[in-house]
């Protein structure tokens, strides 16, 4: 049987506020245990929480951002369930009244098409402290320096059809977030976590099927395995003859395996109601405006912008636009000199793939956009060739010389554009292969001649040590076999 | 000493007759002889006052004195005070000490008052009678003379008891149902609760957040005024308090009654009060319309709701608010758990009494998937119906006045195995904290040999016209000097 795919999402998203949402103690990420946590994030008898306004700010510029509605009175609520995490013995949250309303985000897919991805809510919400099960002799230690960490959670509607979908709308978020500098987007910390509802029905068919949540996906890369994964078992269970039991499910990526956490029926009640001890938050068109007003320039309207001033394709603007990060590093490196494309093929390419391997993100990267750009400009003007260009961002990032020129003149990467020596080095090496030089002039089909050519680069190279402009060589060679 | 009032020792601090000191040794000594067989308090802390009413003296003494400065008091043991032993009469807090002081706390000590102690409360501030406390029961010091052992009224009843002694000369309480004014009434003393929002709830143990207010418990409606003026106020630590300008409630104390216009709920002066008691409150009535008031009756439609909204709400958020309370991070926790489940559900059996587990139980399923919009969202309609029955009836007159209690103390353990007929013992003091109004209950009378209180209601922040009128009162009669022997 063909099965529809039905994928919505919920994304925990941390926002970058320097104190908590209720309480005034650090958010800082490593600190030493407990020691950002204060009494009130403790839940000592007595204490009280007090909104942090800048929370609040945070989430009205991601409802703009997103095309919502902004709610005017919204209310927080007390998600009550027990765990030794959570401190208060309940999370204060928003349920029946969100502070951001209906939204939606386009994405721009592989094969041209736009899809909109609509967005059912966003609410604010605290975060809980963490539990450590090593290193206690079969207890369990409490770390609460995270607990009242702010977060948005976003509530998608169940629009996307296939893993590339959610993926692609996952990174959507991730750009507009840190465009808007709200969250820092580091997923390796846990500043934004996505859960997966997925769900299956027989092509065409307007009922939904029985879904199931994988929760607290933290990579691209584990999501998409995810989904991958649980559409899979979904679709061999239904094919079975079998149904699907609605479960929270959690996965686990280096074994790409998945087990249920609870089903349906062992869910908590959690009694949510209004917290008596915050009133609802009221917020006037004179804070949203000011918000509006505060919002920087987000991944859209960067990729149009890319597209038009540095005439890049839509495909190399909207990656490099995606994140905010990326963006400012390719326009440093772009702005060094006119190559701009070259810059793009640099950044996506040598750079990309570099911080994949080391697992690192924009941020700690050892080289800057404005190195890499002179490393690009070196290239465009034919100071050095593409395999020396190689050399000299190996020496970069390894932090041997933070200058390219520097790195270029003591490495002796310069290439040889002098056509004199050139010449005579080709002289050189057609008079040491005779035979070779008759059969390229005996050839009649240029395609083949064009494919004897490599045979006398290697010895060029070789002669002039790797630093003959190979483009120069090229010319030079064809000019004189051609006799 | 004993018998003067705030104003009086404040006056006597100030001409140098008395030292904080003196004075301080002085409560101390009698508070240990007298408090035996009253059990108003939970702990004293000797200590602390006499180092207290020393930095006090020298305060006076470098001319930095408030009304307060070296003037003796007590805590009810819902407010944390940083470096003393917060119970919040439970077993549950026994060993736990704050490293924070409670706004309210805080307040008082940067006004120079000397805390001998912190008083005897029901668990959790939950119950009429003082009688569920992890730290035994508080006797009532009127009927002891007759060998009685009755009840201060509750959870506010070690405050109570103690100023009615005259251990003290006022003790600081909180009200969420009713937990000053009925203890007040069956004390004899005045209470004052004020406007939901007019005093920090930071660092009082919450009940029922919605609810809870701290407030004062006093001899004299005056003195009530004086804790007021250290009491109220903005607290950017509690956000649901009120930033208004506060007034100096001891301005306003001396203005004629003249023009009062008095509204008798109707609802309050039904077939459930005794004719004796409401004998008493008509008599104090009619000393204010003898002071220049009219008096007219009115009526609160909702008024036969309030104890079943009451013990809805309360109980409901009272659920969560002591979830904390799960022996993870302080208080008590119980031996060797075998895992996490265990450590929660021994913790919570042994560490709360039967009262505090059935409001738990109680709130929990009021709050419940399927019972939610039966239970805690018609109650807290039935809230807003009680709220505008208020302000209906604040467009025809300027305070309500009703008895404070059905009837006067009982005697211990008599309604403790009963907690319906408990319940009812707050049936003319809750709606006004569902309302979030102030209201105070000043002596009026006896019945039996046991005090009488009157209940006077006001608009929201109208608490310098209560004090006023509960002052005035207190100018003709002197049901608030009667002592017990």
């Amino acid at each position: 049987m063909q099965w529809d795919i039905v994928i919505g999402l919920e994304i925990h998203v941390q926002l970058a506020t320097r104190t908590k949402i209720f309480s005034g103690s650090s958010t800082a990420y490593g600190a030493e245990p407990n020691t950002q946590a204060n009494a009130v994030d403790l839940a000592m008898p007595g204490t009280l929480p007090v909104p942090n306004e800048q929370a609040f700010r945070y989430a009205v510029m991601f409802g703009l951002a997103v095309n919502a509605e902004i709610e005017r009175r919204s209310v927080f609520e007390r998600k009550n369930y027990f765990y030794p995490d959570l401190p208060k013995g309940y999370q204060t949250t928003q349920l029946e009244r969100p502070i951001v309303g209906p939204g939606y985000v386009d994405l721009d897919l592989a094969n041209g098409e736009t899809k909109r991805v609509r967005i059912h809510h966003a609410h604010l919400e605290e975060d809980a402290g963490k539990s450590l099960h090593e290193d206690f002799h079969g207890m369990t230690g409490i770390d609460l320096n995270r607990a009242g960490t702010p977060l948005i959670e976003v509530v998608t509607e169940p629009d996307m059809t296939n893993a590339e979908e959610a993926v692609a709308f996952a990174r959507k978020l991730h750009g507009i977030v840190t465009s808007l500098g709200i969250c820092d987007g580091d997923m390796s910390q846990g500043s934004m976590r996505f859960d997966v509802n997925i769900s299956l029905k027989p092509k065409g068919s307007d009922t939904l099927g029985t879904r199931t949540e994988t929760k607290n996906l933290n990579s691209f890369r584990f999501m998409e395995q995810a989904i991958a994964h649980e559409v899979e078992r979904q679709m061999d269970i239904l094919e079975d003859g079998g149904t699907i039991v609605q479960e929270t499910r959690l996965y686990n990526g280096d074994r790409d395996e998945s087990r249920s956490m609870r089903t349906k029926e062992e869910a908590n009640d959690y009694r949510y109601f209004p917290c008596p001890d915050l009133l609802p938050v009221e917020i006037d068109d004179a804070f949203i405006d000011e918000a509006r007003n505060s919002l920087p320039e987000l991944p859209d309207a960067r990729k149009a912008r890319f597209m038009e001033q540095y005439g890049l394709n839509d495909y190399d603007a909207g990656l490099l636009a995606s994140d905010s990060k990326l963006a400012a590093f390719f326009e440093a490196a772009a702005d060094r000199g006119k190559d701009a494309k070259l810059a793009s093929n640099w950044v996506q390419g040598e750079f990309s793939a570099r911080l994949n391997a080391e697992e690192k993100s924009v941020a700690d990267s050892p080289i800057s956009g404005a190195q890499l750009g002179d490393l690009v400009v070196r290239i465009a003007d034919n100071t050095i060739s593409s395999a020396g260009a190689k050399k000299v961002f190996e020496a970069l990032w390894s932090g041997e010389n933070d200058n390219v020129d520097a790195i270029i003149d003591a490495k002796g990467l310069k290439q040889v554009s002098d056509t004199g020596e050139l010449e005579k080095m080709v002289d050189e090496v057609l008079a040491s292969m005779p035979d070779q030089v008759a059969q390229y002039q005996q050839e009649s089909d240029p395609k083949k001649q064009k494919k004897m050519l490599g045979g006398f680069m290697g010895p060029l190279m070789k002669a002039s040590k790797g630093q003959g402009n190979p483009k120069l060589f090229n010319e030079i060679l064809v000019k004189k076999l051609g006799g | 000493m004993h018998n003067k009032s705030v104003a009086e020792l404040s006056r006597e601090l100030e001409s140098g007759k008395i030292s904080s000191v003196e004075l301080t040794r002085e409560y101390l000594g009698r508070l240990k002889k007298e408090d035996e067989q009253l059990n108003s308090f939970i702990s004293i802390t000797e200590d602390q006052a006499l180092a207290d009413a020393h930095a006090a003296d020298e305060q006076r003494a470098a001319g930095k004195a408030t009304p307060w400065t070296g003037v003796p008091f007590a805590h009810k043991d819902i407010f944390c005070t940083n470096g003393v032993a917060t119970t919040c009469g439970s077993k549950m807090l026994a060993n736990f000490v704050p490293p924070y002081d409670a706004t309210v706390t805080e307040n008082f000590r940067k006004a120079g008052a000397v805390c001998l102690g912190k008083t005897n409360m029901d668990e959790f501030a939950m119950g009429s009678s003082t009688e569920s406390s992890h730290f035994g029961a508080t006797t009532n010091p009127w009927g002891l003379s007759k060998g009685e052992k009755r009840v201060p009224g509750g959870s506010s009843g070690g405050s109570a008891a103690a100023v009615a002694a005259r251990l003290v000369p006022a003790a600081t309480a909180t009200d969420t149902g009713g937990s000053i004014r009925q203890p007040a009434a069956l004390c004899g003393v005045t209470g004052l609760k004020p406007t939901y929002g007019r005093v920090s709830r930071y660092g009082m143990i919450a009940f029922a957040s919605s609810l809870d207010q701290g407030g004062a418990m006093a001899r004299s409606a005056e003195d009530a005024a004086l804790m007021l003026n250290v009491m109220a106020g903005f607290d950017p630590k509690d956000s649901t308090s009120i930033d208004r300008e506060v007034p100096d409630y001891t301005a306003t104390l001396d203005e004629p009654l003249k023009g009062l216009r008095i509204g008798l709920p109707k609802e309050y002066f039904a077939d459930n009060l005794s004719a004796a008691m409401e004998e008493q409150v008509r008599g104090a009535i009619r000393d204010y319309e003898k002071l220049g008031a009219t008096v007219k009756d009115v009526s609160l439609p909702h008024a036969n709701l309030a104890i079943a909204a009451y013990y809805v709400i309360a109980p409901a958020e009272a659920s969560a608010n002591l979830s904390r309370f799960d022996g993870a991070r302080y208080g008590y926790r119980c031996e060797d758990p075998k895992d996490l489940m265990d450590m929660y559900t021994r913790t919570r059996a042994e560490g709360f009494g039967a009262e505090v587990k059935r409001r738990i139980l109680v709130g929990t399923y009021a709050l419940s998937a399927g019972y939610f919009d039966a239970y805690y969202l018609k109650a807290q309609k039935v809230r807003r119906l009680i709220q505008q029955d208020f302000i209906d009836a604040f467009r025809e007159v300027d305070v309500l006045m009703s008895p404070t209690t059905p009837s006067p103390a009982f005697i211990q353990g008599e309604k403790s195995n009963d907690p319906v007929t408990m319940y009812l013992e707050d049936v003319f003091t809750v709606a006004i904290n569902l309302a979030g109004i102030p209201a105070m209950s000043v002596p009026a009378g006896f019945v039996d040999g046991l005090p009488v209180g009157l209940q006077i209601i006001g608009d929201y922040f109208s608490e310098a016209r209560l004090l006023n009128a509960a002052h005035q009162f207190q100018q003709v009669t002197d049901w608030h000097q009667r002592e017990p022997q």
